[in-house]
């Protein structure tokens, strides 16, 4: 980027009396592209024009589609550029809905509701990383890809997939990188030959692997005499745990004040306890801070912030009230 | 058809000295010139470029693409000059470096993982107001209070070992020192900075910490792979070096706010939920960490002036938070405001990592005296100290009224 001149945006300025009250997050699908045989990838972007909650490597969103389907998709374009997301859906024809919606009916132009987004797969230092993929498992590599290239390590990309043209950013990778890329179409040469990469350990390299679940349970078998936390995975099934998003409005509880306030479905449970007229502080209004923080008495909070994890997620007794959201109809809060 | 040729309008300079103790004890004339002077504002003396309005400040903080940590967030440029010490791997690396030390220290301070330490540190805090309030009415808020309380929860939620813990704030005094230019404040800490580097140094060996704090906790993420063994230390440096002074000073603002505005106590005694809100108003409103430095990774243009690549930019942190296109009567700390986006702790992806630590800490200190205090005054004019980067204290004179 050295030697090119940048116009800097500044934030939209906030109300004086009311820091930015931002709704629910809803992105505009700016392009729709096809990259392969029944992926299409989805460049995302914020309908003010504005940056974009920042992200690392392995991260994923949760795409709410029109229909109220929710699937988290791994972002898969460029952190540097903070104007857009860029994730890459495969059809799934046994799926529960949500891709073919995105293939068939989605459209440039349409809004989405995105959350998070969250990283549970989080690229760890090492000296040396090899990466597996298995189809539609390349799109969280990619930025790990770019990572490890940007620091000058040591890395391998193993790719399988069906056929050659189903296999997304195939092209892209062989091109920017030869032969750190490994493209392995089961047509042409059969399935990846892990026992020969896998079967001994490398010392110092750290194994991401991405993909369907029978790749994943080989390459766990593969792995099973190496240093623990060597091996890092994430399974891309059709997700069974997409938050059951609320579409409706709920109400919420803030039981220390007494009051019940209705959380309409574009206000976000900040805005609608500061309209309210309790107090609750905060900061960067993305999920990404934690100055939100607020006790759940009762109720199922539908997390959409970047902060906690999984397990503490599990545990339903806080959420950040500037992007999560409630699952059922009801949430009391300690307020 | 004809354009009118484009005027070319000067940027505005200014030859002020913010690190000159007059703009260090008082900041507040400085940065309403710098405010008024225009959105970017050349600082002649250092050759670098001021932002001290809100609006610029925020859009730079949160633009790490453009605004670079890497290159130092101090005056000194580490693209051609030497860092004094190895470089922060948190406040003075950007993304990818800047990634894995953040997640490990993000998820040892997250608020789920601060919980366990409500209750010792309430504790704590009531222990130290009985002590303090047994000896009288009268005492220096900033030594009885605002120093003496981060120092006997902080440490030991860190683990660090029972010696040397008064090297913490001389330590503390120094790093943020030598943010800014090699004045008179940085010499007056030389003899003893090696001394001092080599003990905290030390103490954030894995050996040297205990067992259940924070600081083991970050060796144990070293175990997991998520940071490399060289990597620990230098993360727990980070809570040693950034943890104690900020909370002093910010405390120490709550108190002054107190003493000098009864009004705002009472509302606080009323309300003692607003303890959070509390201390956030008064970073607001007094802005401890007062400025860092970015460096431009290309030409940049902020409202029609070009900042050229490789050089430095100050943001005036203090100045935006009391901005008067954001805030309405900044300069009155006020618990009815909500103070939601000040950037006293930054923002983006080097906002203050241990915020909800800081919180935490004032919310059981404020808590404590609201229940034994009636209403703070000054006896005496409160003194400050100077340092590069914080607004400091020095003294808070008080007399208190114990609550019926």
């Amino acid at each position: 980027m050295v030697g090119t001149s940048v116009v800097v945006n500044a934030v939209p300025g906030p109300d004086k009396s009311r820091p930015g009250t931002r709704n629910a997050v809803s992105l505009t699908v700016a392009a729709k592209e096809r990259v392969a045989e029944g992926v299409v990838s989805l460049t995302l972007t914020h309908p003010d024009g504005g940056r974009l909650p920042d992200w690392t490597p392995g991260s994923h969103i949760d795409l709410v589609l029109p229909e109220g389907t929710t699937r988290q998709y791994s972002l898969c374009g460029d952190r540097w550029d903070a104007y857009t997301y860029r994730v890459a859906v495969l059809r799934e024809p046994d799926g529960r809905g949500g891709s073919a919606y995105v293939h068939d009916r989605l459209r440039p132009g349409d809004r989405v509701g995105v959350g998070g987004p969250r990283n549970n797969f989080p690229l760890v230092p090492s000296e040396k990383y090899l990466f597996v993929a298995g189809g539609i498992g390349i799109t969280p590599l990619l930025p790990m890809v770019r990572q490890a290239e940007l620091l000058g390590l040591d890395w391998q990309l193993l790719y399988g997939g069906r056929t050659r043209g189903s296999m997304a950013f195939r092209d892209e990778l062989a091109a920017a990188y030869g032969s750190r890329v490994r493209i392995v179409p089961q047509d042409e040469l059969g399935l990846l030959d892990l026992e020969a990469w896998l079967g001994t350990e490398l010392p110092g390299t750290k194994v991401y692997c991405c993909g369907p679940a029978p790749l994943l349970a080989a390459v766990e078998s593969a792995c099973a005499s190496w240093a623990p936390y060597a091996l890092h995975t994430e399974r891309f099934t059709a997700s069974d745990q997409a938050a059951p998003v609320q579409d409706a409005a709920f109400e919420v509880e803030l039981r220390r004040s007494g009051r019940t306030v209705t959380v309409p479905r574009d206000v976000s449970v900040l805005q609608a306890i500061r309209e309210a007229g309790v107090d609750v502080l905060s900061s960067c209004e993305q999920g990404t801070c934690g100055t939100c923080l607020t006790p759940v008495t009762e109720g199922q909070p539908d997390h959409r912030d970047s902060i906690l994890t999984d397990r503490q997620r599990a545990a339903n007794n806080c959420m950040f009230v500037c992007v999560s959201r409630s699952c059922g109809d009801r949430l009391v809060l300690d307020l | 058809m004809t354009e009118a040729p484009a005027r070319a309008v000067a940027k505005p300079v200014s030859d002020a000295d913010p690190f000159a103790h007059e703009h260090l004890l008082n900041p507040d004339p400085l940065h309403q010139a710098l405010r008024e002077a225009g959105p970017v504002v050349r600082l002649s003396r250092y050759d670098v470029h001021a932002l001290a309005r809100y609006e610029q400040v925020h859009a730079a903080l949160v633009d790490w693409q453009h605004f670079e940590s890497g290159s130092g967030v101090g005056l000194a440029n580490f693209r051609h000059e030497e860092a004094w010490r190895a470089p922060s791997l948190l406040l003075e690396a950007d993304p990818p470096l800047h990634d894995a030390p953040r997640r490990v220290l993000r998820e040892t301070l997250a608020p789920p993982a601060l919980r366990r330490l409500r209750d010792t540190w309430a504790a704590t805090a009531d222990e130290l107001v009985d002590q303090v309030l047994k000896n009288g009415p009268e005492f220096d808020a900033f030594t009885a209070l605002a120093e003496a309380f981060p120092l006997r929860a902080f440490p030991d939620a860190v683990g660090l070992g029972p010696d040397g813990r008064e090297n913490l704030l001389p330590y503390g005094n120094m790093a943020f020192n030598a943010f800014g230019p090699r004045n008179d404040l940085v010499a007056a800490d030389a003899h003893r900075a090696a001394a001092l580097g080599a003990w905290v140094n030390a103490q954030c060996a894995r050996e040297a910490l205990t067992a259940n704090g924070f600081g083991a906790e970050i060796c144990a993420a070293a175990d997991r792979g998520e940071l490399n063994y060289a990597q620990a230390p230098l993360v727990v440096r980070s809570l040693l070096t950034a943890g104690v002074d900020t909370t002093v000073h910010g405390l120490a603002a709550c108190l002054y706010a107190f003493a000098t505005q009864p009004q705002e106590w009472q509302r606080l005694r009323e309300r003692p939920e607003l303890a959070r809100v509390a201390f956030d108003e008064a970073v607001r409103w007094q802005s401890p960490v007062q400025t860092f430095f970015r460096t431009a990774t290309t030409d940049v243009t902020i409202a029609g002036t070009t900042i050229p690549e490789g050089t430095k930019i100050l943001m005036f942190l203090g100045a935006a938070n009391r901005d008067p296109d954001r805030w309405s009567e900044p300069d009155r700390f006020d618990l009815t405001r909500d103070p939601s986006g000040q950037v006293g702790f930054g923002m983006g992806i080097h906002q203050c990592i241990g915020q909800h630590v800081a919180r935490l800490e004032a919310e059981a200190l404020l808590t404590a005296l609201a229940r034994r205090v009636e209403s703070f005054e000054l006896t005496g004019a409160p003194r400050r100290h100077a340092n590069n980067t914080l607004r400091a204290w020095e003294s808070l004179p008080i007399r208190i009224r114990p609550a019926a």
